[in-house]
This record gives C-alpha cells, structure tokens and sequence, in this order.
C-alpha cells in the first residue's frame, strides 16, 4: 500500500473514524460519557493502549505469526497481547493518578474487550500497512475515539438539564448524537479515502 | 497433526509468557512503593511501613487502631484521620463520608487512601489506648432462637478498661468455604468494672460472615481476638432524665450501662423501651426486671410490635416513637440514648426532637 502514513493518521481521526464509521467500542464511549474529564482519562487511555498494541501486533503478527505459518491464531494472540498492556496501563494509571483509576473504575480492565482495539489490530492485517503506517493508524484511531468519546460528554453536558420526551432520555439521544456526529464527519471523506 | 498442535500450543505459551513476565517486571517497578514513614500527631508515634496498602492496614500492622465498623470496605466512613501534610485530591469513593469541614481540614478515610509516600496524620490521643486483645471463649448463652451473648475471657492483656457503651471489633476467622477475614463492630453488654471478660450480644444475619461464624463455627474454649474499645456512646455525666430505645441485639450496650449505674448507685430517672417483634424476640427481661429493683427510677418497658393475637402478652404493643411522648417529663431536662437497626434510630431520633429532646446519643449498626 502507498498511503502516506500522516494520510492514514489524519484519515483514521476524521474520515475513518474508528468510531463514527465503523461503531466499534460503542460500550464504553455510551457509558462512560457523562462528564468530560473522565471520558478524557479513559479517551487517553484507548489511545494509549491503541497505539502500543497495534505495533506491538505488528510485529508478533510479521515476525511470528507469519514465518510459523500460524495466522489463523491472530484473533488470540492480538487479544492476549491486549489484555496484557490494559494490565500495564491499569499499573501505569494507578501509580501516577489515582484520581482517574477510582473514577474510570470497571472501565479501564473493559477496555481489554474494547472491539475498537482489537479491530484496528485487525484492519491494519487485513488492508497490509507497513509498521509506520499501523502505528499511524493506530494512534489516529485513538485520537479518533478520543475526540468522538469528548465530543459526546460535551453534547451530554449540554442535554443533561433540557426537557426530553421519556422515551428519548439516556441512551436514546446519545445515539442519536452519535449517528449526527457520524453523519457531520463524512463531510470530510471526500479529503482522504483509506478503505 | 501432533507436531502442529504442539507447535501452537508452544507458541501460545511463548507470547503468553513473555508477555507475562513483561507484567511482573513492570509491577515490581511501578507498584514498590519503597518504604513510607508514618508520623502521628507531630512526633508522637513514628514508624516505617512497606508502601502500596492501605492507610488503615498499615496503621493496625503497628498496633494503631482506628476505629472502623465496615473493616475497611469503605462504607462506615468511621475511620477518618487528619492528614497534617496532603497526598492528594480526595477519592471518589470517600466523598459521600466527609463534611464541608472536614474536606477543608484534611480529613480522608483511612481505608480508601494507599500509603505510597511519607504521611503526617493526627488522630485522637484516645486511640493510643486502643489495643488488641486475645481471648477464649468462656460461654455461649443462647438468648433467643437468633440472639447469642458470648463470653470472651482475656488472655492478652488480662485486663480491659472500657466505658460502659462502648464496642470492640471482633476478628472472624476463616471457615468452611469463606477465605476471607472480616471483624465487626459490636458493644460491649458486660459492665467496665468486669475486667477479666467481656459479653457480646451477636445476633444471626442471614449470610452474614461474622455472624455465621459466632453462630455456627464457634464454640467454647476457641481462641478468639479483638480490639478495642471504640466509640462515643456513653452515659453523658449529668443529672437529667433518661431515655434508653433499642431493639434487638441493640440491647447489649444498655446491658453494660445499667449494670455500671447500678454500682454507681445512680438516682437519676431511667426510662428503657425495648422494641421487638414477638414474645419470642424478648430476651434478659428478669435480668431488667432486677434493675428496676435496684435502681432508683428505672422502668423497662418492652414493646411488641408483632404481638400474637391469641397470646397473653399485657404489655405495649405497637412501635416505639408513637409512645414516646408518655415517658418524656421534661424535654429539656432529658437525654435520648438509641442503639439500634438504622430506621429505627432515624425514626426515633425524628420523634425526640420533635418532643423537644436536644441531646440524643446514638449508636447505630449502619
């Protein structure tokens, strides 16, 4: 593939977002939303986690996974490789802000099963990037989540005293956010197409 | 095949592995804290603990105790300390505990915050006298078909010095498929001047750890530990009338109480309710019988709220807060002791207000 990495890097925050055109890793962003300075924690999070697992899945996948002719193990192997750098991260955010360990609480060990992770792990095999180029993708893509993920708790804030019909109160009318959002951000897919 | 299936499994292993060593490398770096010092009240007490527990836990290894009812799952919010120097903005989790006040001046709960750097705390000199205690067990008395009292005899130290009302933290241990340790809060029904033994009255909750096991695993002769004596409920020196309510197991504290006035040869006027369901939920009514013998001006009014249609009881009927109001002489001239459930206490502490009560002491089991 000849993709310019920044390409890939702008295209998987704005025109492929992993969140906004994929809807993947929709469990935590709908719960994890209501204020802004937790979903920022947890958005730095994914990215974190996003961009050291998808090299890291580059290179078990190119150097292991390949030449032992045991692709098929992908999906296990990228899953323990996640699991284990979620662990790091819990370690790394617990040591130097306990204050973002006590209110990510449960969601920080569910980023493990975060479809957002593992999809880009995933994608960046299937559409065969270079190192550069997942890296790139990877950490555009945890940019990507981060400003989806923000963006929501802003559009929350906002909604959060307004009268809603019953029906249309919680989950609802983030979704339905969620899909204006999506629509508004294909505005840009004529910039960059990575598909 | 064989060979294939190895090879995956071995690989597998491998990353697994690698990836794991990974882990505990990096938790022996981030999570070793190093050695912290502990200084309380200025100097007072100094010691060095292993970093990474909690404050609480840390301060029980060297024989601190703060008091704490929950035993540190954070939901008492009993063992607050005063941190002279911050560590930190306060948790989540202990916010719903602290006041305006106390947020300002630096109290945090104990068993939420994690010793990871030196710490200056201040607490009550009081707690200084609080110790561990090692026992057996000298009795089981059944009270009723869910209340036990049990009779601990002290081995180490022999003696205790307690005020009447308060409660010690009895520490379980582990039984049949329960791993894990807990210790409870319960008052103290053996009066302060029996200083070789105390009696707790403990009564049977359904699942509860604690009470499974005085209930079901302990017997006589077993060894058992505690330490204490907590708490702040206790008869305010005065020469005021007096409202004892309790319900259930509440009675204990009372118990230990009234025994301590009568040896005081106490004047003053005491009115008890005690509230159960049935017949069959009264417990020591003789032992309340005896006191109002001995003691000056004492009345013990038991109080059914379940009371069986058929059944000969002569006694009240109903529920405590309602009847108050025929007890109460002079409002401004009486003391409200409550030891109890929760609801009955709010309810109860509602309605002596209402009458005008203003120096109501509770002890709750919350």
């Amino acid at each position: 593939m000849e993709i310019n990495s920044y390409v890939i890097f702008f295209a998987a925050i704005f025109t492929s977002n992993i969140l906004l055109t994929n809807f993947l890793g929709m469990c935590s962003y709908l719960s994890v939303s209501r204020e802004l300075e937790s979903s920022f924690g947890l958005g730095m999070a994914v990215f974190f986690v996003l961009t050291v697992t998808s090299a890291l899945n580059y290179i078990i996948y190119h150097y292991i996974l390949v030449p032992l002719d045991l692709v098929y193990l992908q999906y296990i192997v990228f899953i323990i490789v996640i699991a284990a750098f979620v662990q790091l991260a819990e370690m790394v955010i617990e040591r130097f802000s306990p204050l973002l360990y006590y209110s990510l609480g449960i969601f920080l060990p569910l980023i493990t099963v975060n479809c957002a992770i593992l999809g880009v792990s995933l994608f960046l095999v299937i559409r065969q990037y270079s190192f550069i180029q997942s890296v790139a993708y990877g950490a555009g893509s945890g940019i990507g989540w981060l400003f989806a993920i923000m963006m929501l708790a802003g559009i929350r804030n906002r909604v959060k005293d307004k009268y809603l019909p019953k029906g249309m109160a919680g989950a609802a009318i983030s979704l339905l956010a969620t899909g204006i959002m999506a629509l508004a951000f294909i505005g840009f897919s004529g910039v960059v197409i990575i598909q | 095949m064989i060979i294939l299936i190895i090879n995956n499994v071995v690989i597998l292993a491998g990353i697994g592995g690698f990836l794991a060593m990974l882990l505990v490398i990096a938790d022996y770096f981030l999570a070793n804290y190093g050695d912290c010092n502990i200084d309380i009240n200025q100097g007072k007490k100094k010691f060095t603990v292993k970093g990474g527990s909690s404050l609480l836990s840390s301060l029980a290894e060297k024989m601190v105790f703060i008091p704490s009812a929950c035993g540190g799952k954070g939901t008492c919010g009993l063992c607050k300390v005063k941190l002279l120097k911050e560590i930190g903005p306060v948790l989540p989790t202990e916010k719903p505990y602290l006041d305006k006040d106390e947020l300002k001046n630096g109290v945090r709960l104990s068993c939420q915050i994690k010793v990871k750097q030196d710490i200056f705390i201040h607490i009550p000199e009081a707690l200084f006298s609080i110790k561990k205690f090692r026992g057996k067990v000298e009795r089981i008395i059944d009270y009723t078909y869910d209340i036990k009292g049990v009779y601990i005899k002290l081995d180490e130290p022999k003696n205790i010095e307690f005020k009447a009302g308060q409660y010690v933290q009895l520490e379980s241990k582990k039984y049949g498929k329960v791993k894990q340790v807990v210790s409870r809060a319960y008052s103290m029904s053996s009066p302060p001047f029996e200083e070789d033994k105390i009696e707790l009255i403990i009564r049977l909750v359904p699942d509860g750890i604690m009470t499974n096991y005085v209930h079901k695993q302990l017997h006589q002769g077993d060894d058992i530990s505690f330490t204490g004596p907590y708490g702040e409920f206790f008869i305010r020196d005065s020469k005021a009338d007096m409202i004892f309510v309790a319900g259930g197991s509440g009675m204990a504290p009372f118990k230990s109480i009234l025994a301590d006035l009568e040896k005081q040869q106490s004047k003053r006027r005491i009115v008890y309710l005690f509230g159960a369901r049935t017949e069959k939920d009264l417990f020591l009514v003789d032992e309340m019988r005896h006191f109002e013998d001995t003691l000056a001006d004492f009345t013990f009014i038991p109080v059914l709220s379940q009371a069986d249609e058929d059944s000969d009881w002569k006694g009240k009927k109903g529920y405590i807060p309602p009847i108050l109001k025929d007890y109460v002489k002079d409002p401004d001239n009486t003391e409200g002791y409550l030891c109890g459930s929760p609801g009955l206490l709010a309810v109860t502490e509602k309605e002596m207000h209402k009458l005008g009560i203003k120096n109501v002491y509770y002890d709750s089991f919350g």
